[in-house]
């Protein structure tokens, strides 16, 4: 005991860092709203809709994700979402990644006046373009393919096809990946593009990792696009057919809550799958050390 | 394998940065050259523009007597060794030997065959299944060497291969790749900036300053046959001595003492000598110019004397301050700071250099340096 004192009288030493103090409470207030989601998902109408709420539901009536799930077509809406997702992660990846590469190392004229404008694009609040994009996605629904168009799944993929983001995202990064690499590889008689496909891009795991993560979860829960060209129920998303238990005078609770849970469900594999990458980099380890 | 020639290559970077100033340079099929010389002497420049990753401003460089200045690296057929190694992250041992083969398509059993035949040779072959980050740092330089011997190239550029390496290992590896060239004789261009690799390594030297290239010969012929004071400067451990001398009526004095006699119109000139090749000894006797000792270096096998001397009155122009020399001298000798001494030239070891052009166009051979 007395070592102990003489010790802690020298410098109080908490059993864990000092950080958690604020850390911790920080992460109720962030993890309050997701249990409440998952708690109201499991009440009654009734118990949903009291004051004050209740927080501990006396049935747990799991018969609420089952009637979410039929009262609206929610296989089509996942089947919807995941469709416009996949294509436009791909896409990002792949187009982001060339830009991303050609802003990085290629020297082309008006390289720097063609990226500052690409940044300058970022500043531009989403409600002053989507006007201008929607004319845009209706004019492709005219002249190009109805699928592109108004009310179809191909209006929600175009305008995303490649983000201003995406492409400053990876060129900071590949900018970071050694250039004797890519020396070493061109002598190695590869080619540009081989290059980045080859050597950049498997090194560049973590930033396309990373990439793919953010643009799942704004792809997935985006709700104002949908919401302005989307309109016939075959082509809703999740978040635009989770409004379907919100009336103009009531709001099925429960149900809206369930219907939450599941489409955050995916959510929550893609962090935790992609977790692991957003920390692991290997790209500087091939040079001395 | 393949001779190399650089054909009035210049290379600038804007306006006003001239890396590269018409190179001129042959190097013979199965030569071991070394571009030497400070930072930011071209020599880099001069190897990237060869493997391609750069192109000239001008000039044409050849390959076997095939222009490649317009081809890609890879299409070059060359091989290079960079200052980092350079080695894929994500690929093992083995895959980063055969990257360089799989590329150009050679069959999958001829790649193999090729990838542990060079990784005997360069004692890796149990390393094949690692990955980079899990080698020290002499493992990786010799799998960087495999990744470029393993192309069996016309020609190998190695750029500083061994300044990420320890004193000890370098000295090894320094052998190894000697013995690697003698068995293997494929044209190499090697740039270095360190002159005891430059000296034990190359078949010939290129001692580079400011783009140009200021001689290129054998260490024979650049240790004791400088072109001109920046070679003299720069080359030797330590270099050698450059003292500011007049000429007068054949007489070369050094603050005022004669120390040889040359046939040459009176003019400033510089006086160059190497350590080794001054005595040091007491003051006042004849023909041995007074110093005073700096600083002395033992080092074991010798000590190294660092002493200034006074310039003569009569050589106002050349500012009075007293210029320091540096003398190779036996072991067990030692000065106290400041003791006076008296230095001997040996005249026929002596350079002439023009005092404003730095180039010895006085050499004793040619003047009769007696």
């Amino acid at each position: 005991m007395s070592a102990a004192e003489t010790e802690s009288g020298r410098r109080l030493r908490l059993p864990f860092s000092p950080w958690h103090l604020v850390l911790v409470p920080l992460t109720f207030v962030l993890v309050a709203p997701l249990l409440w989601m998952l708690l109201t998902s499991l009440q009654t109408t009734a118990e949903a809709n009291r004051f004050p709420p209740v927080l501990i539901p006396h049935h747990w009536r799991f018969a609420n994700y089952v009637d979410a799930w039929h009262t609206a077509p929610f296989g089509t809406f996942f089947l919807n979402s995941a469709l416009v997702t996949l294509v436009v992660v791909i896409s990002n990846l792949v187009v982001c990644s060339l830009a991303g590469y050609a802003f990085a190392r290629v020297r082309f004229l008006g390289r720097k006046a063609l990226f500052l404008t690409l940044m300058a694009t970022l500043m531009v609040p989403f409600q002053v373009t989507m006007i201008p994009v929607f004319l845009i996605v209706k004019w492709f629904g005219d002249n190009v393919s109805p699928f592109l168009g108004i009310n179809h799944l191909g209006a929600l993929m175009l305008p995303n096809l490649a983000t201003a983001f995406g492409i400053f995202f990876l060129r900071q990064f590949f900018q970071t990946v050694p250039v004797e690499l890519e020396d070493a590889a061109r002598v190695d008689g590869t080619s540009r593009i081989g290059v980045l496909f080859k050597i950049v891009l498997p090194l560049s795991m973590p930033a396309m990792s990373t990439l793919a993560a953010l643009t799942i979860l704004t792809s997935w829960n985006d709700f104002l696009w949908p919401l302005i060209v989307i309109t016939s129920q075959d082509q809703m998303t999740v978040p635009l057919g989770l409004s379907y238990f919100q009336g103009a005078h009531s709001t099925n609770w429960p149900l809206l809550m369930a219907g939450n849970v599941m489409s955050l469900l995916p959510m929550l594999v893609v962090f935790v799958v992609a977790q692991r990458y957003f920390v692991q980099s290997v790209a500087g380890t091939g040079l001395k050390g | 394998m393949a001779e190399v020639e650089y054909v009035g290559v210049s290379r600038r970077f804007g306006a006003d940065v001239v890396a590269l100033k018409g190179l001129d340079l042959a190097v013979a099929d199965g030569e071991f050259l070394i571009l030497v010389g400070p930072s930011g002497c071209g020599k880099s420049t001069a190897l990237r523009l060869l493997a391609g990753l750069d192109k000239p401003t001008s000039g044409e460089i050849k390959i076997a007597g095939r222009p490649v200045t317009r081809l890609g690296p890879g299409e070059r057929d060359i091989a290079m060794v960079f200052q980092n190694y350079a080695l894929y992250p994500h690929m093992s041992v083995y895959q980063n030997l055969a990257y360089g083969l799989r590329q150009r398509r050679t069959p999958r059993a001829e790649i193999d065959r090729r990838v542990r035949e060079t990784a005997v040779l360069l004692d890796i072959d149990r390393l094949l299944d690692r990955k980079p980050g899990q080698l020290s740092g002499g493992q990786r330089q010799r799998v960087a060497m495999g990744r470029a011997l393993v192309r069996r190239p016309q020609a190998f550029l190695l750029d500083e291969p061994l300044s990420n390496l320890d004193a000890k290992l370098r000295t090894q590896v320094r052998g190894d790749l000697k013995r690697l060239h003698r068995e293997l004789p494929v044209t190499s261009i090697y740039v270095t900036h360190d002159q005891v690799e430059a000296m034990t390594l190359g078949d010939r030297i290129c001692v580079m300053s400011n783009g140009e290239v200021q001689q290129i010969g054998t260490t024979d012929d650049i240790y004791n046959r400088p072109a001109n004071t920046f070679v003299a400067g720069f080359m030797g451990s330590p270099p050698m001595n450059l003292l500011p001398a007049v000429v007068h009526e054949g007489i070369v004095r050094v603050a005022g003492v004669e120390v040889a006699r040359v046939s040459s119109p009176d003019r400033p000139v510089i006086l160059g000598v190497r350590p080794e090749d001054l005595l040091i000894g007491s003051p006042g006797a004849d023909s041995t110019v007074p110093a005073r000792v700096d600083v002395c270096e033992p080092l074991g096998s010798h000590v190294l004397v660092h002493a200034l001397v006074d310039a003569a009155p009569e050589q106002g122009s050349s500012g009075g301050d007293p210029t320091s020399v540096i003398v190779h001298a036996p072991p067990g000798t030692f000065f106290d700071a400041g003791a006076r001494v008296g230095l001997t030239f040996s005249p026929a070891k002596s350079h002439l250099f023009d005092a404003e052009t730095g180039a010895a166009d006085l050499t004793p051979e040619r003047i009769g340096l007696s």
